[in-house]
């Protein structure tokens, strides 16, 4: 029962997502004017930055999971977790792309040292990339998990603390998105809030689906064990 | 500063969502991977449970309608 209720929760997530995705691109590239700066190449900021702010959630969505993983002992809270960083990391290869895209079309580079934004982001991929090299060096799984969420905690909490140090800093080329120094236009706000709950969406149906693959597999180990033994 | 660049435009912007379309074409063939993997473990269970149902008399373990059978027998003290 349980499982066919999320079977159709998922299903409509996965419908929402594409609904709010689709109405989101249609808008930017259909109803938001083009960039009076950067022209046509612009669109890519309902791309990129969406990515960008998800993926940054997601691993204080990570955090937030260990949290409550080290608070209960609960494994499904770590699995959470786990799988929290793993669609960011994912999103977070996704924003790097991007980005290189979007300042070659428009820097003339596909990457700038001297840039905070830039750089940052880099170090927080980074940080997150070893994640997985952490959590399978240890062997037992009680311990692993302990550690993975103590990692998860430390990182998440980095990520606050970087987003703002960067904002600080001093730019270089790369534009702040929503600085008090002139905002968006109505048109392309809207049209950027939508591919941004798209985005959060569609991390949101990824988690799940991924959650429900590991949920299945892990049934069906506990089957075969249990059959295993009674053979 | 760095000077602007803009050329070219609509090559890049098709670039970066083709980037991302491959990103997630690439997670879900994986998923798809993993799930036909969940697929075939499956079967073989079946495969495995059936065998044993056929090993096994009627009133199978697991099966609901043994369970039913023990838990009549044990409430007419038969066990």
């Amino acid at each position: 029962m349980a499982s066919a209720l999320q079977s159709i929760t998922l299903r409509r997530l996965a419908i929402a997502t594409v609904v709010v995705m689709g109405a989101g691109y249609a808008l930017a590239f259909l109803y938001a004017p083009e960039d009076a700066d950067q022209g046509f190449i612009q669109k890519i900021f309902y791309l990129h930055v969406p990515l960008a702010m998800v993926a940054l959630l997601g691993f204080i969505v990570a955090g937030i999971h260990a949290i409550r993983h080290l608070r209960t002992g609960d494994p499904k809270h770590d699995a959470r977790s786990y799988v929290s960083i793993h669609i960011s990391v994912i999103f977070g290869a996704g924003v790097l792309l991007t980005g290189a895209i979007w300042a070659k079309g428009s820097w003339g580079v596909w990457w700038e040292w001297r840039e905070p934004t830039l750089v940052s982001f880099l170090i927080v991929f980074l940080l997150y990339a070893t994640y997985y090299p952490l959590r399978y060096a240890i062997e037992d799984r009680e311990r692993q998990a302990r550690y993975a969420s103590v990692f998860a905690i430390t990182a998440g909490a980095f990520v606050p603390l970087n987003f703002l140090a960067v904002r600080l800093a001093q730019p270089l080329v790369h534009p702040r998105t929503f600085s008090s120094a002139g905002g968006l236009p109505d048109s392309m706000l809207l049209a950027f809030l939508v591919c941004l709950a798209g985005m959060a969406l569609l991390w949101a149906t990824l988690v799940w689906f991924e959650l429900d693959a590991k949920a299945a597999s892990a049934n069906l180990s506990r089957i075969r064990r249990r059959l295993e033994a009674t053979t | 500063m760095i000077p602007l660049a803009i050329e070219n435009a609509d090559r890049y912007v098709g670039g970066a969502y083709l980037v991302f379309l491959l990103l997630l074409l690439i997670y879900v063939a994986i998923m798809a991977a993993k799930l036909s993997r969940i697929q075939r473990e499956l079967g073989s269970l079946a495969e495995l449970a059936e065998r044993r149902s056929g090993e096994t008399p009627p009133r199978g373990v697991g099966s609901v309608r043994g369970r039913d059978q023990e838990i009549e027998a044990v409430r007419q003290g038969g066990r």
